[in-house]
């Protein structure tokens, strides 16, 4: 469903930031992205979505990304960004929503047909019509998530989606995670977060993919966590 | 602002193309007066007083809102008394009142319009899409903007005890890491809309038709606009009980 094929990218000249990264991801899987500040977690996923260049291949379904398929991989892969606050940019939860399906051509109706149907699935009928601006970081990044279903994506990528939030609101988007249906790629720092919601993760080091296995394998490995700056999941550490 | 524009009296279901001509042609009425009809100019504040008591906003929302623009409005004709001498302070407070009149009307519109109606109605009038946009992302930056010069004088206070405000030598390296991040953060606004398919025309709620309501608005209002502007009412009721 996505695969990247020795893909390089670098911000300024002489810097690399990925390079040669290589992999493939099934339909249906869940993968995290591990790895500390600065590995490069955030900047892959805004290559294959196509807000940088890249150099090599990356195809998403059986379409190769390039400018004129830009389009068809937005609306296949939706992006929860890490800051819910970047997300949304209308007044409302609800004309938040409405953006994404009038963009693609849906009518009035469908597409709030489809507003209402992801309210009901997230349970937060009630943030329908609040304000953007004045909802909490746990409301916010429910509504994040809605906007993006509307748009019915066939995978989801997630930056950080627990970071800010408070442990009840951390589980509340843990349980949201493992309820979606789609293809997911979670990048975090989070470990337990990962544990929870991945069967198989990626580890990257300075733009670099270090390992990639199952999360059993990989999470209880604590020699190569280390090595990497980063330590076990709380609850593995007994 | 977005959620004033949310109300529903009768200045609020009126028609945003009917709104916007008639405070255009309210201003251009206002400004038109002659520099030194102080009493013609008078009576126009009716206008804007009957609409906010009608959209049921407070006049002072308006002056605290704007709080920031007033005082250079009122600066425009502070230097006539002194060319002009008497005359001249006839004239300073006409010009100060066009200014504060012209600044109530496009509030109240600004306020009771959603800031969709707003652009649909000017893509009505077949104003560029790329000029709508344009003014429909300033709009929605600009609460960028506000948060971030927020958090960023918050987090200034804090390191700066005791100092009122931020100190002028702060003032440049502050401004520029606010120009930095907001560009920063309007880039992952920008981002988000893109990967949403934004294709640079905004999908504006569809708008009402116009009705007998909205026509009937547009006449009486330009009619008494008409009429202020051609007879003195205010010397005129004067007259009356002299
Ligand atoms: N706009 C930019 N211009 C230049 N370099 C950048 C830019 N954004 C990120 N980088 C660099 O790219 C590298 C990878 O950054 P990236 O944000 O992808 O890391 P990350 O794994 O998401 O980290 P974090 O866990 O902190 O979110 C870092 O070394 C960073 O300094
Ligand atoms: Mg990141």
């Amino acid at each position: 469903m996505i695969e990247f094929k020795n893909v390089n990218f670098e911000y300024e000249k002489g810097t690399p930031v990925l390079t040669d990264i290589s992999f493939k991801i099934e339909d249906g899987e869940s993968v995290g992205l591990i790895g500390c500040n600065g590995a490069g977690k955030s900047t892959l996923m805004k290559v294959l979505l196509g807000l940088l260049p890249h150099e090599g291949e990356i195809t998403v379904g059986d379409v190769k990304l390039a400018k004129d398929t830009l389009d068809e991989v937005r609306k296949t892969i939706g992006f929860i960004l890490q800051d819910s606050d970047n997300q949304m940019f209308m007044p409302t939860v609800f004309e938040d929503m409405m953006f994404g399906p009038l963009n693609y051509g849906h009518t009035k109706e469908e597409a709030e047909a489809r507003v209402d149907k992801v309210l009901e699935e997230l349970g937060i009928g009630y943030l329908k019509n609040k304000y953007n601006h004045k909802i909490s970081g746990g409301e916010k990044k429910m509504a994040a998530i809605a906007t993006i279903l509307t748009m019915h994506p066939r995978a989801i990528l997630m930056d950080e989606p627990t970071s800010a939030l408070d442990p009840e609101n951390r589980r509340k988007i843990i349980n949201t995670i493992n309820g979606l249906k789609t293809t997911k790629l979670i990048a975090s720092h989070d470990l337990d977060m990962i544990l929870d919601t991945c069967e198989r993760v990626i580890l990257m080091h300075d733009g670099k993919i270090i390992k990639d296995g199952t999360a059993d394998e990989i999470l209880k490995d604590k020699a190569l966590l280390e090595a990497n700056h980063m330590e076990l999941p709380l609850k593995l550490q007994g | 602002m977005d959620e004033l524009a949310a109300g529903t009296s009768p200045v609020h279901k009126l028609h945003p193309l009917v709104k916007f001509l008639v405070t255009i042609a309210y201003i251009y009425c206002v400004v038109s007066f002659s520099k030194y009809d102080l009493t013609g100019l008078f009576i126009m504040l009716l206008f804007p007083v009957i609409m906010f008591s009608t959209a049921g906003i407070p006049i002072s929302t308006c002056f605290w809102k704007l709080r920031l623009v007033l005082p250079l409005v009122l600066m425009v004709g502070i230097f006539n008394p002194i060319f002009e001498g008497k005359a001249g302070l006839i004239s300073m407070v006409t010009l100060m009142m066009k200014g504060v009149f012209a600044l109530m009307a496009s509030f109240i519109m600004v306020a009771t319009t959603p800031i969709d109606g707003l652009c649909a109605a000017l893509r009505k009038m077949h104003i560029p899409s790329v000029l709508v946009t344009l003014l429909l992302l300033t709009y929605r930056y600009i609460s960028v903007l506000v948060k971030e010069v927020a958090i960023m004088t918050d987090a200034y206070k804090l390191r700066a005890p005791g100092q009122n405000g931020i100190a002028p030598k702060a003032w440049g390296s502050f401004l520029g890491q606010l120009l930095l991040r907001s560009m920063d953060r309007a880039n992952e606004l920008y981002s988000s809309m893109q990967l949403r398919a934004f294709k640079g025309e905004f999908f504006y709620a569809a708008q009402r038709k116009l009705n007998v309501r909205d026509a009937l608005f547009f006449f009486v209002c330009i009619a008494a606009f008409v009429l202020a502007r051609l007879i003195n009412i205010t010397e005129l009721i004067g007259g009356v009980f002299a």
